[in-house]
């Protein structure tokens, strides 16, 4: 019998590959089905957000940041909202603390809900990426409800919001929670004990603490693999420290582990979310009450001189940060994320920067890839959540 | 802890290397370190057990153009365990900036580095993989640096597919069968 020649296949997995979930592109080097190399070419969505933000002036930067991770936009702009604030050293009335964090939460799990969809899908569970979009569209429609706005509504100011919370936001959001509660159970029944599912993510792209620690992961993928780190309980903003929930974590480090602790994860943000629609007070102030950063109120425009010219001032000419530098981290739906800003005392920024977790889950994914088998590869980028907006910014 | 207590633990794990303080309005104590006494001072502050700043966050550049010196690393690193935060800045002049890489005390370090090279055109010595992060491979000058104009129309590369004719196509796919048996 002559010798069989064997040699290793080059697959070229992306950047228009379905299941990447934008355009990552893997170059995978396979030996049968078992992945030998894997490399993650990245930069198809660089956009320049960082320095066309450095052409804008302080307000105008928050529609940008709100396009990068785009499936936790209210999260993005609160951290540049929340660093620009510390440079400016503004106290943010209590009630606007309290409905930022509340909004950050309907994020979470807005953001949770997109991931279980499709990763659900990705491993063959069509039906959970159905029902995961029917209840994300109630969140959505709070957020149109907020601003008008489904997607990236640009609620967060600098200085606190847009405008007051709309006549019956809290039923809306009570409305959620009440119908969430349940459904998120469904969405359990179909997964958790599910023998295809389990066959599927148990033991596959396993990272280890210590491997998810040095390559700077966080979030809930760190949090699956032992990690108990949450910037909510570590370095607490917002107030998060008054509040009572728990931060899951699992030991195994597998995808399996990552879905136990999102799911979780979104448990605790659905307590939290009652815990803060308890203390925001339906009406109040939603902004500080800085002539210099806050516009006044639109029927004040039409009537008033003063409001007109300050009304001007703030849309023509922004408002000036004193120098300095700032980085106030949050914990977004895929871990700490943060701007760290640079001002030189102008009304612009002089730097930008967006810590991005999903960059460096992206730079990970060689390590949980390489030894698995191909069919794998897409369960695990499922996992890591990669939102590529935010890896290439 | 602030920053003299951490930098009076840091010159004792690192003598000799240079420290300064510098003020700070959020979490993050801020120091600067000189580039050569950058490696030593990382692996200290991820290995000395009082401090384990095991989580390196953020390693990003800041462009002074034009006073000198002119950029500014920052590396934010995050100690989990004892519940600190550091910004470690190193300034680098215009002229040749180099500075030595921290991929073999935090791997993350990896893309991270690489971004800034590609943006700022800082380079990391002995870095495993120096090349473009997020711009094509042939693109000219570092976008994010402040004297690299805004607007600009370049005329594309076009990189056009590999175009075949059909005999071409059957000659490559006899050779393909012919290698495979």
């Amino acid at each position: 019998m002559p010798d069989i020649r064997t040699e290793t296949m080059t697959v070229n997995m992306g950047p228009q590959h379905p299941s990447t979930h934008g355009v990552l592109r893997l170059v995978l080097e396979l030996d049968g089905e078992t992945v030998r190399s894997c490399a993650p070419t990245i930069g198809y969505l660089h956009t320049g957000i960082e320095k066309t933000a450095e052409q804008k002036k302080w307000q105008q930067v928050i529609p940008l940041v709100e396009r990068m991770d785009y499936l936790s936009a209210q999260s993005n702009s609160m951290a540049f909202c929340l660093s620009v604030e510390k440079l400016l050293g503004l106290e943010i009335p209590e009630r606007v603390t309290n409905i930022r964090l509340l909004i950050a939460e309907l994020q979470r799990i807005n953001s949770h809900l997109v991931w279980l969809g499709t990763h659900g899908m990705e491993v063959g569970a069509v039906s959970v990426m159905l029902y995961c979009f029917r209840e994300r569209e109630l969140l959505l429609n709070i957020n149109e409800m907020l601003a008008g706005f489904r997607m990236f509504p640009s609620y967060m100011r600098v200085g606190g919001l847009r405008e007051d919370l709309p006549r019956g936001f809290h039923s809306a959001v009570t409305a959620f929670l009440d119908r969430f509660g349940p459904k998120l159970d469904e969405y359990e029944d179909l997964l958790t004990q599910n023998n295809i599912y389990q066959k599927r993510t148990q033991g596959v792209g396993v990272i280890s603490r210590d491997d998810a620690l040095a390559y700077g992961l966080v979030g809930p993928i760190a949090r699956a693999a032992g990690v108990d780190y949450d910037v909510r309980r570590h370095f607490p903003y917002l107030g998060y420290e008054t509040y009572d929930f728990a931060v899951p974590t699992q030991t195994a480090g597998d995808v399996y582990a990552r879905y136990k602790v999102r799911v979780a994860e979104m448990r605790e943000s659905m307590k939290i979310c009652r815990q803060a629609l308890q203390r925001i007070a339906p009406a109040g102030a939603y902004a500080i009450d800085d002539p210099r950063i806050t516009p006044p109120p639109k029927d004040r425009v039409y009537t008033e001189m003063e409001a007109l010219i300050q009304h001007f001032l703030i849309y023509s000419q922004g408002f000036t940060v004193p120098r300095g530098e700032a980085y106030v981290p949050v914990e977004g739906p895929r871990g700490e994320q943060g701007f760290y800003v640079v001002s030189d005392g102008t009304n612009r920024p002089w730097r930008v920067k967006s810590r991005a977790p999903s960059l460096l889950a992206c730079q990970a994914l060689e390590r949980m890839i390489v030894g698995g088998l191909i069919a794998d590869v897409i369960a695990v980028i499922g996992s890591i959540d990669v939102v590529m907006g935010d890896v290439d910014r | 802890m602030d920053a003299s207590a951490l930098i009076a633990v840091l010159q004792d794990a690192v003598p000799g290397a240079q420290f300064e303080a510098a003020p700070s309005i959020d979490l993050q104590t801020t120091m600067y370190v000189t580039a050569d006494a950058l490696p030593a001072v990382a692996q200290a502050l991820r290995d000395r057990g009082d401090l384990g700043f095991t989580l390196l966050a953020e390693l990003t550049a800041v462009d002074l153009w034009p006073t000198e010196p002119r950029f500014e690393l920052v590396y934010i690193v995050v100690s989990p365990a004892n519940r600190l935060r550091l910004r470690l800045k190193v300034r680098l002049n215009a002229e040749g900036a180099h500075v030595a890489t921290v991929t073999g005390i935090w791997p993350g370090a990896n893309w991270l580095e690489r971004e800034v090279w590609d943006m700022f055109g800082i380079v990391f010595d002995g870095h495993p993989d120096p090349r473009r992060l997020l711009m094509p491979e042939d693109w000219d000058g570092y976008p994010l640096r402040k004297d690299y104009p805004v607007q600009i129309r370049k005329t594309p590369v076009a990189t056009e597919a590999l175009q075949v004719t059909a005999e071409e196509f059957r000659q490559n796919v006899e050779r393909d069968r012919l290698t495979r048996t």
